[in-house]
This record gives structure tokens, sequence and C-alpha cells, in this order.
């Protein structure tokens, strides 16, 4: 007999390898980027299942707002032949599933030799209906790992400014104005008063 | 009420790390789909990660998955900015025709 948990664990499994599955296969890239969107929700809901509360809506918030947004820009601006990335997509799939499939067997094989199984990790109990994970969170984040953290939020500036820094580009056919040279303007420069002869 | 045992989760984590080797292997052309692909195994990563965290009853794994989404978030942010000066400069994304540098 399957608790809630176990099914509710299988359901949000299962959607989460055919997502990714989709994202790997699939020929459209707007498609495999929206299929990379359903697997980051269900994997959040899976965090919520292991009462990650904030780091899931974290990742719904960030990674399906932001950065999946951004890939989904950045795929449909870019004007892509996808026929020729296309080409030898099977060449490699052999070799492709051979690795894979080996990868897994060896590490299913580590984790379910019984270190990982119920014996020695026991089931936490569940928490309390008022405990934050939040709040538990935040006092961790604002105390032991302070410099960590703000090491993090350095390492987004500097994203932020390589990221516009790389893709501006000053284009030489546009007109814009320099008010600087707007400022320093002197009245020699705009105006010429010419002496002539009046005409009789 | 019975929860899910740890190796459950490290085996979900497992299947989905090996999808996204597979993906790199298949889609070796397309800039964009590699970079999806290792999105996926830092998201595989980011599971064993709260699984573990969850289990031990320390907090700290949650604390290094909300640094491993942020740093991921940079990685993107950048790489798709180097993707979009790259598609400018070579009118392609293909990573055969990327072979400027004569590696």
């Amino acid at each position: 007999m399957m608790s809630f948990q176990h099914i509710v664990f299988f359901a949000f499994s299962a959607i989460l390898v055919f997502a990714a599955t989709m994202v790997v296969t699939i020929r459209n890239p707007v498609k495999a980027a929206l299929y990379l969107v359903l697997s980051f929700f269900t994997a959040a809901a899976l965090w919520i299942l292991l009462q990650a509360e904030f780091l899931a809506i974290i990742l719904v918030l960030v990674y399906v707002g932001a950065v999946m947004v951004l890939f989904l820009f950045v795929v449909m601006m870019l004007d892509v032949n996808l026929a020729r990335l296309r080409e030898g997509f099977g060449e490699y799939l052999a070799i492709g599933l051979l690795v894979a499939v080996l990868l897994l067997l060896e590490m299913i094989l580590i984790l379910s030799s019984g270190d990982f199984g119920t014996a020695h990790m026991t089931a936490p109990a569940a928490l309390a209906a008022d405990e934050s994970n939040t709040r538990a969170l935040g006092i961790l984040l604002y105390t032991d790992y302070l410099y960590t953290f703000e090491i993090a939020g350095l390492v987004l500036l500097v994203a932020i400014v390589a990221a516009i820094a790389l893709a501006m580009r000053k284009r030489k056919d546009t007109k814009f104005q320099d008010p600087s040279k707007q400022v320093r303007v002197n009245r020699d420069d705009r105006v010429r008063i010419v002496k002539m002869k009046s005409g009789k | 009420m019975e929860t899910v045992p740890l190796h459950y989760y490290l085996i979900l984590a497992a299947i989905l790390f090996s999808i996204s080797v597979m993906g790199i292997f298949l889609n070796r052309k397309n800039v964009v789909i590699l970079l999806m692909c290792i999105e996926l195994m830092l998201l595989a990563v980011n599971i064993n990660f709260v699984a573990f965290s969850n289990y031990l009853g320390d907090l700290s794994g949650q604390v290094f998955v909300f640094f491993i989404l942020t740093v991921a978030a940079a990685e993107a942010a950048i790489g798709l900015a180097i993707l979009i000066v790259l598609f400018r400069n070579r009118q392609t994304i293909n990573v055969e025709e990327l072979d400027a540098l004569k590696g």
C-alpha cells in the first residue's frame, strides 16, 4: 500500500523525467525551453515535498520567472537554421545512450546499496505547522553565511555588468544627443558674423 | 504517514543527470540546448542537496542550493549574452562552425 507521499513523489518524478527527456530530444528550441519550465515546476513541487518551501518558491520565481524567460527571449531572437543544427542528431545517439545508461547504472548501484536506505537514513519528523522554513534559512544566511551571501550579491553584480557590457553595442547610424557637448558650447561655435557691404 | 526514502530522491536526481548527459551528446551542435542541459544538471545536483538537507536535518544544504541558484543565474545570463554576441558576429550558433581559434 503506497502512502499519499509516495503517490505524489512518483507522479511528479514521472513528469520530471518526461519533461527532461523532451528537453534533450525535441526539435524546436522554444518547445525545449518550455519543457525545461515544466521540469523546474515539477522539481519545485518535489522540493515542497522535502519541506524546502522557500527554495521551491525561489525556483519558480527566479528560474521560471527570470532565467527561463531570458532563455525564451534569446531563442526567439536568434534566427537559427534548425535543420543544420539537427544534422547528425542520431549520429552520437548510441554512444550517448551508452554513456548515460552506464552512468545511471553505476549511480543506482551505489545509491541502492543500503547506505542511503531507510535503515541508515531515517525519515525526518514532519515539521510543526507554524515552523517557517524561510525564517530558519534567513537566520542561517544572515549569521553563519553572511560573507558568502555578500559574495553571492557581488557575483550577481558582476554578471549584470558583464552581460550588459557584452550585449550592448553602439550603432553608428543612430543619432543621439551628447549633453556635455551641448552644455560646453560657446557662442562662437554657433554664430558667425559676416561683414559684407550692403547692396546698392 | 510513511515518507519517501532518501534513495528514491537520489536515484531520481541520477536519472535526471544521466538524461542531461545524453542531451549533451545528442545536441552537441546547438549551444542553446547545451546551456539548457547544464541547467538540468544543476537541477539534479540541487535535488540531491535538498534531499540530504531534509533527511539529515541540516539547513546548510538548502543554503548551498541558494548559492548554486545564484551562480547558475549569473552563468545563464553571461552565457546567453555571449551567445548573442556570437550570433551577431558569426550569424550562427553551430558549435562545428565556431572553429576560429583552431583548437
